[in-house]
Parts: C-alpha cells; structure tokens; sequence
C-alpha cells in the first residue's frame, strides 16, 4: 500500500475527517461480511449441521479479535525484522497508541487502520471452515483458528502488507487481499482436509443445500461488504482510486456471476441459484488483489475469466477425491490466483500502481512477481495449515464420532438445531413439550 | 365395500375432486404423498454436481364406495386425473370388511 497522497515534503499528513470516517465505514463493510459468510456457507449445509457451520464463522469474531489486539496488529504490521515478521510493543494491547496518531503518512488514526485490518484477519480463518463442514469438532476449531491466525494469518499479512515484508518488497501486488486472504485460505482448506480426511457418505449421500434462499442472502451481504473490503484498501478517497476499485468490484462480480450462469446453462442445462451466488463470489475473489491496479473493462476481463474456472474447478474435488465441503479450495484458491496472476496480464499502470502488465507494454516482468507471490503464499499455507491440523488431530482430535456425524454436529456440539419441526407425526408433540418446559426451567434456576 | 385409493398429480387434484363431487362421493381423503413409478425422480444440480431425486410430489385420494359403483367411480378418478404424460399415477381399489361412522355407530353402507 503506497501512500495515497501526494504531499509536498514539508507538508507532515494531517487527519483527515472525511477519510476517517470513510474508513470506519469501510471497516463496519468489512465486519458484516463474516456473518454474511456464515449465511453463504450456512443455507449450504444440511439442515442436521447448519448451526454449525453458522458458528464456525461468527466464533472467529470473538477469537481474533482478542488476538489481534493482544498480539495480532502487532505481528502484521509492527516494525519489520527479517522481511518476515513484525513487532511493536506499543501495539500489544493496542496500549500505546494516541487517539490523534497517524498510520504511517497517511491521514487516517493508526486505531482506524488497525480495526479495518482486523476485519480481515477476522473473515480469513472463517473463509477455511467452509471446507471441514459437518465433521469438525468445535474445540478443535476454535484452537485451529487461534494457532492458524498466530502462525500463518498474521507473518502472511506482514509478507504481503507490511512495510519491510518480503513480498511486499518484491513488488508484489496485492491490493486488498488475493494472496493474503484469499490463496492464503484456500490453501489453508486444501491442507486442513488432507489431513482430516472426507465426510462419512462423500460422494455416496446427497449432500444438498439445506437452504439457497440463506445461501444468496449471504452472498449479497458479502458483495455488499466487498464494497468496504475492496474500495477501503486504499485506505482513503482523495484521488479516486478507491472509487475506481469500487466500480471494478462492481463489474467483475457482475461479469464472474454472468459467466458462471452461462458455463452452467451449457454444460448441465440449467442457471441455477447456487451459481449465480458462487459466481458473483467467484469475482469478488478475483477482483481483490487486482481491483486498483486494472481499468474496468479490464475488471470484466478478469470477473469473467475467474467465473469460468472457478466453475471448471469447483468439479475437481470428485474427479481427486477430497472433501472441500463447500469449494473453499474452487472458489478462493482457485480465484485468488486468477485474480493474483491476471494483475501481471491487465495491470494498465496508471491507477493504484504505476507497474503495467503484459497487454498494457510491462513485459513478463509483474506476472513473474505475481507468480512468486501466489506460490509463497499457497506452499506455506498449505504445509503450515497442514501440520496444525496434524497436531490438533493428534492430541485432542479433530474430527467428531461417526455417529454424531451421521446424526447431526448441532445437537452434539452445540446442544441446539436450527429449525423446529416438531408436530404433527414429527419429533416432540406440543403438549409433552409445554409438559415439561416448566419443570426443566425450574431445574436450571434451582 | 371398496376402498379406492388414487396417487395422482397435484395439479389435477382439484379436477378429480369435482368430477368425484359430480358422481355423487359424499367424502373423501386426501394425503400430500412421496413416490415414483417407472419414470423415477428428476435431476437437481449443484454446483456442477447432479443429484437424482427419486421421489416426486403425489397426491394420494382415499374414498370408499359400495362395491357397484367402484368400478365406474375408478373411470371417473381415471378420466379426471389423465394428462396422458408420464407419471399421471394409478388407481385401485381392495375390498373394506367393515365401515363405521364414529358419530352414530352407524355401519355397513349407512356409514358411507
């Protein structure tokens, strides 16, 4: 993130009122696309298991959170050593940081610039769950995604973001998140399922969405959000290129959810909802890590290419074998490097970088960048979310029973479901439950 | 006595109400039932991935009659509920042992 403002040396930034605000709301953007996620992957699932899933992404708002603020801001963007990591004892605790203080030459607070990069830390770790549905024992999640973020989210971030971070260095261009979030995450899925293996009934049980309605309502929240996620990166609005990255976010969803309609209608016959939902999810995906750095004809380019592959690759996990529940690996390892790879093709150099891809006369030099940042990122995530995984599986057990598979994670895990359909003929009759509901609250007051 | 039970499509439950109200049935049953027959299910895709759906919606009609009007009752179900497509369902009928109206005790033919 290069400064956005063109200052005269003398000219130290100052707050800005507008920008602060800007970025607030960016961030509250970015905070809803988590429970909008939770929805995505949630009318996804079985009904026996959607609590669930619902609660594998809402707990990361509670768990890095705390960890961003304990050591988490700290890691990813203190003061760099080694190209690697981060440290700033004045972020610990956010402890000493002014209200008035400045983000490194820009005109926003550093709290602001620290609450919208926890936005992002907090959606990464979310993202993964999609892959591990209806088997993963809560426990072990919630420590995966307290050890996932330590070890893997927040040196990555730095990598990629902070000053001094090796890929950022480089030259690499990652404007709001296609390696770090996204390649990041969905490596991370591909390794956490190698290691614990497919659902009981893979490709033997229909496993259908239990409800695409909550299936599109989370796909509008994370559009909707994306606005913030995307156009709030540039971590301002003085010149315009946040709003250039608002227009791209646009139009490469619409173009990736166009293309992945028109794939399906061809190859199985019919638009169906679950494609429109995936495709727009598929653009976002792409546009992130190359929104600011391409034109808007350029971001169709993009949206439509990434629509058609991640639709191609959501397939691949029958044609292989493994059980990415809910296309973690198709659709945001898949489009983070579409999206990451085709900076270095439409890149036009003059928008967010003055570096030109290959169609805009800047030669290979930007796509090969982009290629060493993809694999960086994709091979440690991978190894590391793996050998975690290993570790959890090995010491308290990443996987649920069988039987608690078979009969459904909610009632086992989190004592509840999620829908009532007692009555008639089904489960509880009305009576017996007005019986003993009185008789089971007095217990718990007593 | 006859009990005639009809699995026929939805949307043809009302024409085979009407056309049995026309003969002179004074009741009947009607049941929201799943099944297939030899055309089976339909396809669903998700995703790329196709699921055979068995089951499909059916209705399921239930009347009893006397047993000189059921074969003449099981043309009128026929003729209502045919489209002539596939899965336009069936009709049969098995024989009642007895039949009482749970009001008045009434049974046999008084109770229909």
């Amino acid at each position: 993130m290069a400064s956005a403002i063109t200052t005269l040396a003398a000219d130290a930034p100052t707050l800005s009122a507008a920008n602060t605000g800007f970025m607030l709301i960016c961030s509250a953007l970015v905070m809803l696309m988590t429970p909008g996620l939770a929805f995505f992957y949630g009318g996804m699932v079985r009904v026996k298991s959607s609590l669930n899933m619902l609660m594998m992404s809402f707990i990361s708002l509670g768990i890095v959170t705390i960890l961003w603020v304990l050591y988490g801001f700290s890691l990813a963007f203190g003061t760099d050593s080694g190209s690697l990591i981060g440290w700033n004892s004045d972020y610990v605790g956010l402890s000493g940081i002014g209200i008035t203080e400045l983000w490194d030459g820009y005109t926003i607070p550093v709290y602001v610039f620290a609450v919208f990069q926890l936005m992002f830390a907090v959606i990464t770790p979310a993202l993964i769950s999609g892959a591990l549905a209806d088997r993963v024992k809560f426990s072990a999640w919630a420590l995966f995604t307290a050890l996932w973020v330590t070890v893997v989210y927040f040196p990555v971030a730095h990598w990629v973001w902070g000053a001094g971070g090796w890929l950022f260095e480089l030259g690499v261009i990652d404007f709001a998140g296609g390696t770090a979030v996204h390649i990041n995450a969905g490596a991370a899925a591909l390794g956490v399922i190698l290691v614990i293996g497919k659902r009981v009934g893979f490709k033997k049980d229909p496993m259908r969405p239990h409800s695409l309605p909550l299936v599109m309502l989370g796909a509008g929240l994370l559009w909707f959000g994306w606005f913030g996620f995307n156009a709030g990166s540039w971590l301002g609005n003085d010149d315009g290129v946040g709003a250039v990255m608002f227009v791209n976010t646009q139009v490469a969803t619409a173009a990736a959810m166009l293309a992945w309609l028109a794939y399906e209608k061809l190859r199985h016959g019919s638009f169906t909802t679950l494609g429109a939902a995936s495709g727009a999810v598929a653009g976002l995906v792409a546009i992130t890590p190359s929104g600011g750095a391409v034109s808007p004809l350029g971001a169709i380019a993009v949206g439509a290419i990434a629509g058609v592959l991640c639709a191609m690759a959501v397939g691949l996990k029958y044609r292989f074998g493994y059980d990415d529940s809910l296309d973690v690996v198709g659709v945001h390892l898949v489009g983070g490097v579409a999206g990451s790879l085709l900076v270095g093709l439409f890149a036009t150099g003059g928008v967010q970088s003055d570096v030109a891809g290959l169609f805009y006369g800047g030669g290979f030099a930007q796509l090969g960048k982009q290629a060493i940042g993809v694999a960086a990122v994709l091979a440690y995530s991978l190894v590391a979310s793996a050998l975690l995984a290993l570790l959890l599986d090995k010491t308290i057990g990443m996987r649920v029973g069988e039987d608690v598979e078979v009969s459904g994670i909610d009632r086992v895990e989190h004592a509840e479901t999620a829908y009532d359909f007692s009555g008639a003929g089904g489960g509880t009759t009305s009576r017996n439950t007005a019986a003993t509901a009185p008789a089971a609250s007095k217990k718990v007051d007593a | 006595m006859k009990l005639i039970t009809a699995i026929v499509k939805p949307h043809k439950l009302d024409d085979v109400k009407d056309a049995l109200h026309t003969f002179g049935v004074q009741g009947l049953t009607v049941t929201e039932a799943s099944g297939y027959g030899r055309q089976r299910g339909h396809t669903e895709v998700y995703r790329g991935a196709e699921y055979q759906v068995d089951l499909v919606p059916k209705i399921r009609i239930e009347v009893l009659t006397e047993d000189d009007d059921a074969e003449q009752l099981i043309e009128v179900i026929v003729s209502a509920a045919s489209t002539g497509k596939i899965g336009d369902g069936k009709v049969w009928s098995i024989p009642v042992d007895s039949v009482v109206r749970v009001r008045t005790g009434e049974r046999g033919a008084d109770a229909l």
